[in-house]
This record gives C-alpha cells, structure tokens and sequence, in this order.
C-alpha cells in the first residue's frame, strides 16, 4: 500500500508525460499483486489485464498525438489547497465512526457475506463465488457496469469520429510500412494471436469455476486484435473486423444483458431473476449467468476496439484534419 | 523420491530468484539502455522460467502441471519477443549501443515511435 501512495505521488509530481503513463502501468501492476495478496484473484486479473495492458496502450495512443511534456503551472493557488485540506479532513472526520477495515461486528460482514456465502452453493451451484456474486446475486450493478462501458465507447466514438467518409481506406504512414521489416513480431505473433482469442474464449466461458468471467475475457479478445492492428496495420485491422459490425456488437452485448431481465420477467420472476428461466432454478440460474456473462464479454470486447481505433485513427487522420 | 522432488525444486526456485534478482540490480545499474534492456530480459525468460520449473516440481500429474507448461511455453516464446521488440524500436528511434570506446549515452529514443 505504501508502494500505491508512493507511485501516486510521483505520478502527480512527475512533468514528464512519458513517465506518468509508465508509472500508470506501474501502479496498476502493484495493484493487482496487491489484490493477489488479498486474495482476491478475480479482481487481480482484470486489474493487470485492464491497466497495465489496455489502458497504458491507450494512454499511449494518446501521447502520440499531444506534447510529451505537461505546460508549466503558472500559479500556485492557496485557495486549492486550503479548500482540499478541508475536504480530506472532513472525510477522515467522517470515517472515524465506521467499523475498523476488516472488523467482524460490520454490518457488511454479518448479514451480507454470510448470506452469500452459505447459501450460493446451494442456490446457484456455481464453484466461482465471485461470478456468482458479480452475475446474480449483484446482477443489477454488473448490468449498470455493462451499460456505463458501453456508454463510454459510444462516448468516444462520438467525439472522436472522424469528418471524413468512413469508407475511405486510411492513408498508410510511415509507422505502418516500418512494420513489413518486424518478421520476427509478425511470426510470433501469427503463432500467438489464435492462442490469446482461445485463451479470451477459456476465459469467457470459465469464469463459473475459476478466475475470470465477461470482463476480463471481453479485455484479452481486445488486446489480441489490438495486437494485430499495431503490427499488420490499421487498414487490415479494420477489414479483418468491420467496424459498423463491432458498433452494432457492442450494443447487443448490452442488449443480451437486458432481454435476460425481460425474458425473466415474462416468466413471472423479476427483472433478472434467472430462477425462472429453465425448468428448475439451478439450471435457470445457471443459464442466465452464461448469457449474462457473454453479454458482458462481447460488450467490453467491442468497446475496447472501438476506443483503440478511435485514438490510432485520429493520429492517422491528422494530416487531413489539420 | 519426495526429498529429491523437493530439493530439486528448492535448488530452482533459489536459482530462479536469484536470476530475477541479478536481472533487477542489472536493470537499474547497467550504464546503457541495450544492456539495462538484456537484464530485464533475463528475469523475463530465466528468472520466471526457472521458477516455474521449481513449481513444477510441486504438483502430480495433474491439470495445474498442464496450466504451468502452458505458461512455461509461452513465457519462452513472449519475453525474448517482448525484448526484440524493445531493441528494434530504440533502434529505429536512433538510439545506439553504447561500444567500447564510446562514452556518449544518448536517451533521447525511447518514447515517440510506438511500434
């Protein structure tokens, strides 16, 4: 935790943009060992997947196309200051009342997570407590998880999308045409990347009995293609994968999330109750994680590859634009 | 056959956190980025190899054996990539290894081609 406080404090400090994106990774990296001590193996694995992976190649992308260095501040504003004291006084203030971290007598730990824990074996019947928890037990916050996901690629595809017609191949630039000379990546890769979208697929459909579950799965197909287009080129990336078709996949990941619900409750159980949904609730239970957890994975998957090619063809894209 | 098994994989673990070890002294003490970019390199592929091998040692017959060779596999396969990888871009960015005789150190490449 030390480390954490450390890496934050230096990533605030630090002018150089370059070394703030690694020292992101950094953090997320120390992060998830930090869960891995936790024992919180789930959570570890989307957090090293997710932040060291995806989201320092994003913030990458992004650096290509701003300054690598920050602009000097121009003031130091007291007024900041005091008013952030003030705030971080008043929160500690405010946690003092609350049961230690870890404390036995917490609320959360005598009627919630006893609950769950006795009782998920035998009315879910999944071995993975978490995908038990996060798909059904929780359902409504992964289904608000999914939709926030969603929005935020709808978000940058909204933003960033280019004025141009999309039709228009995108101009090869020097970037690309160095990556003809990288055999030895091109060979490895070739031979890897069916092995990461199996390993995406093991993930998926896996996640009821060990580690893994629709996030995480969703990522490791992103990082796969992302894979892909960063060394046989945007252009080939972009056939290979139509892009209007992952749009359009990327909401009926959400969409599946939601018909579950419905469907479950045209059966006469509530919005996402999976019990009802086959012949006898384990089963039902069982089927409505699966979709669930499929919506989810599609979901992440195509939001990922719509952000990436949004950030790499914007870079691409500048010469026309400005 | 139990004591070997666990000697065996003790003397490889040892081995193994010695070689991270090294690779990390390496990484902040050699003087240029190509040497600083091979001890990295070396707790990648023999450091982390030889611990999973130790691991190995550990388990039956079993579907953990199976998951370990997995990765086993595949770090020997990714971390010399990984290493090619970062030596083709400092070189593409300009950057020269630092040869015998030589005592500039430039640093300025390491950042802006992102291939």
């Amino acid at each position: 935790m030390a480390f954490l406080a450390l890496i934050a404090m230096a990533i605030a400090r630090v002018k150089d943009l370059f070394v703030a994106v690694m020292l992101f990774g950094i953090y997320s990296l120390v992060s998830a060992s930090f869960f891995v001590v936790l024992d919180a193996v789930d959570v570890a694995f989307t957090e090293a997947a997710v932040g060291a992976g995806i989201s320092t190649l994003l913030m990458l992308a992004t650096l290509m196309l701003t300054d690598r260095h920050e602009k000097a501040i121009r003031h130091r504003s007291g007024l900041a200051m005091f008013i952030i004291v003030i705030t971080g006084a008043l929160l500690i203030f405010g946690t003092l009342e609350m049961p230690f971290f870890g404390m036995e007598t917490a609320p959360v730990h005598q009627h919630v997570a006893p609950r769950y824990i006795n009782d998920s074996m035998t009315e879910i019947a999944v071995p993975n407590m978490v995908t038990s928890v996060l798909a059904s037990y929780r359902g409504y916050d992964t289904f608000g998880e999914t939709v926030v996901i969603f929005t935020a690629g709808m978000g940058v595809y909204v933003l960033l999308k280019s004025s141009k017609k999309t039709g228009k191949a995108l101009k090869p630039r020097v970037v690309t045409a160095v990556m003809h000379q990288h055999m030895i990546l091109r060979i490895v890769s070739k031979l890897l990347i069916p092995l990461i979208l199996l390993f995406a697929l093991y993930v998926q459909f896996h996640g009821d009995f060990g580690p893994g579950g629709g996030f995480q799965a969703g990522v490791i197909f992103a990082a796969g293609i992302i894979l892909y287009a960063m060394l046989f080129g945007q252009n080939t990336a972009r056939r290979l994968m139509n892009f209007p078709f992952i749009r359009v996949l990327s909401a009926v990941g959400v969409l599946l999330y939601g018909s579950v619900g419905i469907v479950s409750m045209l059966q006469g159980g509530s919005f996402l109750d999976y019990s009802v949904l086959a012949h006898d609730p384990i089963h039902g239970q069982h089927l409505g994680i699966l979709l669930v957890e499929l919506g989810v994975g599609i979901t992440v998957a195509t939001v990922m590859l719509i952000i990436f090619f949004m950030f790499t063809g914007r870079y691409y894209n500048r010469d026309e634009e400005y | 056959m139990e004591t070997v098994q666990y000697i065996a994989s003790w003397v490889l673990l040892m081995a193994g956190s010695f070689f991270c070890i090294s690779g990390a002294v390496g990484t902040l003490r050699f003087p240029d980025f190509f040497t600083r970019m091979h001890a990295a390199g070396v707790t990648d592929t023999l450091g982390a190899g030889l611990i999973l091998i130790g691991l190995m040692l550990h388990t039956h017959w079993d579907l953990v054996l199976l998951k370990l060779i997995f990765i086993l596999l595949f770090t020997l396969f990714i971390s010399p990539t990984a290493s090619h990888a970062l030596a083709k871009a400092a070189l593409h960015s300009g950057l020269k290894p630092m040869l015998a005789g030589s005592i500039k150190n430039s640093e300025k490449g390491e950042s802006s081609s992102k291939s």
